[in-house]
């Protein structure tokens, strides 16, 4: 790899082990596509998930094989006349915005000036992305420069990925492309860097709840 | 009849290429009664395992094109294939697929020769080194590829705190790493 290629690469990438459930198919679909966005902006990590799929391929390889039924080759014969090559292109992406990758934009049917942002307070926005995953939400986080990310609870793992702008925080600074994992563990206060507003996927195994919000409107009524 | 490991991508070039039907033929035997042999160990019955592998088949035809000989072995593709399916119709989930060709993709660094010419070497190699990893690390490789489990579940299921899992894991690739000289 280059010094060139290396400039653009993110700085903080997923666990192995969770590229290892990614490459043996074995997370569910929201988590999949935040590591998929990840992907999608570091070429680092695709080489390592190629690497990783070759262990699937190996115990392909390996797997005693089981005789098929008869009709089978035939039955997949005689289909290939109407089976037309495929891209993933079929579902033609939004207008680049030049913060969602092409594939998020086609999961979202939008880019992010025409998609139907929700008001979450202190200025920030989410919009959920649609997927058929019911223990897992992933959404997109619009937060305005300079300020928090509205503090919110979650049970288990958090992926948070930066599609634009940058946030910070104990654990260190994200922008572009960059992946954070959080788990329960985790205590942590981002916040968006000045200068420009940060938009991120954040992937949750459970509904976030935005815990302090309520809170917040509140307290300056009630002047605590 | 086994076919030798470089036949396998020439076949799938040929596929993608023109649609050569007794180049599928080929690749349908070899492919096929290991697709079926795979999905019975990630749970699927019989018949079910056979819808897999009759889709599996009808993309493998439909994506030939997209093979890249110096990104992935034959059966890596497959695999890739067969997993994506299994995904879609036993699991009733979907994968969201990166696609090779979107401008937005930030460009992978230019192909390292060693890395083009050599994949289906490789993966030769590889299995000899998968066979070689303790059991400790290949158990938890199986149960990631075999069963599905995400590492979470897989230090649950075998009672491990969650560091002792990913550190076999890290170890596991690692091992795979040096062994065919991945640059990554």
């Amino acid at each position: 790899m280059t010094a060139a290629s290396m400039s653009n690469c993110p700085n903080h990438h997923p666990s192995e082990a969770l590229l290892m459930d990614y490459a043996s198919g074995s997370l569910g679909e929201a988590w999949n596509l935040g590591i998929a966005t990840h992907l999608a902006l570091c070429p680092l990590c695709r080489e390592s998930v190629r690497a990783i799929e070759a262990i699937g391929g190996g115990f392909l390889d390996d797997s005693a094989p089981v005789s098929v039924s008869d009709g089978l080759l035939d039955a997949v014969m005689a289909r290939l006349e109407t089976s037309e090559p495929l891209t993933t292109t079929a579902i033609p992406a939004t207008r680049d915005d030049g913060v969602l990758p092409g594939m998020l934009r086609r999961y979202l049917g939008g880019d992010i000036d025409t998609l139907p942002w929700k008001r979450l307070g202190l200025g920030a926005y989410h919009c959920v992305v649609p997927t058929k995953d019911d223990g897992t939400t992933a959404r997109l986080l619009w937060i305005p420069a300079g300020r928090p990310v509205p503090e919110h609870t979650h049970r288990g793992l958090e992926m948070t990925i930066v599609l634009r702008g940058a946030f910070s925080d104990q654990s260190g600074a994200y922008a572009r492309g960059d992946f954070e994992e959080a788990d329960e563990q985790t205590c942590h206060q981002p916040h968006a860097l000045p200068g420009e507003d940060c938009i991120c996927l954040a992937v949750t195994d459970a509904p976030l709840r935005f815990t302090s919000f309520a809170a917040r409107m509140v307290q300056p009524l009630l002047g605590i | 009849m086994e076919l030798d490991k470089g036949d396998l991508s020439t076949l799938l070039v040929a596929v993608g290429a023109t649609r050569d039907k007794e180049a599928f033929r080929r690749l349908f035997a070899h492919f096929a009664p290991r697709l079926k042999s795979f999905m019975l160990r990630r749970g699927a019955n019989g018949g079910l395992a056979e819808d897999v592998v009759q889709e599996a088949m009808i993309n493998v035809w439909r994506k030939a094109h997209m093979f890249d000989p110096a990104k992935a072995s034959a059966a890596t593709w497959v695999f890739t294939i067969g997993r994506n399916v299994h995904i879609d119709h036993v699991r009733r989930s979907s994968r969201p697929e990166l696609d090779p060709d979107d401008p937005d993709l930030l460009p992978d660094a230019p192909p390292d020769a060693s890395v083009g010419i050599a994949r289906e070497q490789d993966a030769v190699r590889l299995r000899k080194v998968l066979a070689m990893l303790p059991e400790e690390q290949r158990e938890i490789l199986k149960l990631a590829f075999f069963e599905e489990k995400p590492h979470r579940e897989i230090a649950a299921e075998l009672d491990l705190p969650l560091g002792t899992v990913k550190s076999r894991i890290r170890l596991a690739l690692g091992k795979l790493r040096a062994e065919l000289g991945d640059p990554a």
